[in-house]
């Protein structure tokens, strides 16, 4: 079966999704691993593969983007509405 | 890498091509030049429509790219074409190939009498540089000689996924033979400078990566206005891109992840190997120009959107970054980074683009320069014409 999630970097905790992944749908990692979709994870976007607390760094191309402002659980969708991209 | 073939020029480059080329001085040169080439089709004619009408910042820039590009390493000799009133001096730009080393003629119309009268001589001098490329045997050379330019155009959401990635591996397989590679596109690191800043090789590096990519978002802002947000924003946060550096980090990636060697300006000749930055504008078309000026040999350019674009005396070769464009446009693909969307690696892509540029340097015509994607050299321009 293949893999419908990218990992960029080795250090990263968000894969990217290589198809659109229903809520509930699997998130198939390229080491053969799966988890669970928690939201609608659309094709290109960011699905965290790890749990993370409020204020975690999140790592794209072995590189800080940003931190999430809320919990998130590992399978859920990573964007502009849990991230601290919004203040100028 | 197997063993390297190329031309050995005076100044101790190598050329992986041996053009003639045929260049104006200025705009009003450009007939004189096709006339040649029309009669010389061997010949590259480098046409542009600048060379006048510009202050000093536009003639200083547009005279030393074209002093480059007559000395880039695939250039084997170059006839300077020019009027004889223009701003950009046909003079400078022989003077400064010629004390490199470099075969090089200059021919002046309102010298010479005339368009036709002048193209007769030049036929004349470029048939003569062509008998002699001819006559030259390539000689081994050692990937230190290497100097590839990165460049990415018509970006899509996979174009940081899969495409700048597999570049970036390539880079680090080159870099580590002691090859050069050279990143460019300012506009695309705004956002990423503590970044790159981390990776220069030391101070003076740190403090003009920090120069180039501020004064970069300050003109972003200045040239687009409120439209800037859509430079320096995501841009496209339906694409998954939730912040800038997010985006940027998806072009520096291309240049892999070894030191920073050098800064050097638009069209400037790198004096150092390794991963160089050139401070240059996110147009395309204008930064594969200051690439093959500062001495790039090969282009290597990721597409998501699918671009065809090409450079008259550099092979550029075309990453796409899914399968779906590279089946699309086979004509114009040359490497398919897609692959890591059907369980490829990203050293696949890296692995594949070393072995196209081995290919490529024993002379294997890339899309580009099977389409003849030649064109004209867009030069960046900074200030208005008068």
């Amino acid at each position: 079966m293949n893999p419908n999630t990218f990992i960029i970097n080795s250090k990263d905790n968000v894969g990217v999704a290589l198809e659109d992944i229903p809520r509930g749908g699997a998130i198939k990692l390229p080491d053969g691993a799966e988890l669970l979709a928690l939201a609608d994870i659309g094709f290109s976007h960011k699905v965290l593969l790890k749990d993370a607390s409020q204020g975690d760094d999140i790592l794209k191309y072995g590189e800080v983007i940003a931190q999430v402002t809320q919990d998130v659980k590992q399978g859920d969708w990573i964007h502009i509405h849990n991230l601290n991209v919004n203040e100028d | 890498m197997k063993e390297l073939m190329g031309y050995e020029r005076a100044d101790g480059t190598f050329g992986i091509r041996n053009h003639v080329v045929v260049l104006p001085a200025v705009v009003c040169a450009n007939g004189v030049v096709e006339a040649i080439a029309r009669e010389v089709p061997e010949v590259v004619p480098l046409l542009h429509g600048h060379g006048c009408g510009r202050g000093g910042i536009d003639v200083k820039c547009h005279t030393t790219i074209l002093q480059h590009i007559c000395r880039n390493p695939n250039v084997a000799g170059a006839l300077v074409v020019g009027l004889g009133c223009e701003f950009v001096s046909a003079e400078r730009i022989e003077n400064m190939s010629a004390a490199a080393g470099r075969t090089i003629k200059r021919l002046m119309i309102q010298d010479e009498g005339g368009s036709q009268k002048v193209a007769a001589k030049g036929v004349e001098i470029v048939r003569e540089m062509l008998a002699e490329a001819a006559r030259q045997e390539k000689k081994p050379f050692t990937p230190d000689k290497l100097v590839i330019g990165l460049e990415c155009g018509g970006s899509d959401a996979f174009s940081g996924v899969t495409a700048n990635p597999g570049i970036g591996k390539a880079s680090d397989t080159l870099v580590d033979l002691g090859a050069t590679v050279i990143l460019t596109e300012t506009t695309e690191m705004i956002g990423t400078s503590h970044i790159l800043e981390r990776r220069a090789v030391n101070e003076e590096v740190r403090a003009k990566i920090a120069e180039i990519i501020d004064n970069q978002e300050k003109k972003t802002v200045e040239v687009m206005g409120p439209a800037a947000k859509l430079a320096i924003a995501p841009g496209n946060q339906d694409g998954g891109m939730s912040c800038i550096r997010e985006k940027s980090l998806g072009c520096i990636t291309k240049a892999g992840s070894r030191p920073i060697q050098q800064v050097v300006d638009y069209a400037e000749i790198p004096t150092k190997k390794g991963v160089i930055i050139m401070d240059g504008p996110g147009y395309d078309a204008e930064s594969i120009t200051g690439l093959a000026a500062c001495g790039a040999q090969i282009l290597i350019f990721s597409t998501g959107r699918g671009t065809p674009l090409g450079f008259p005396i550099a092979p550029v070769i075309k990453v796409a970054s899914t399968g779906r464009l590279y089946q699309r446009m086979q004509d114009d693909m040359d490497i398919n980074a897609g692959i890591v969307l059907e369980g490829g690696t990203l050293d696949d892509v890296g692995n594949s683009i070393i072995e196209l540029i081995e290919r490529v340097i024993c002379g294997e015509q890339t899309k580009a320069e099977i389409n003849k994607q030649n064109g004209i050299l867009a030069l960046y321009t900074q200030t208005t014409s008068f």
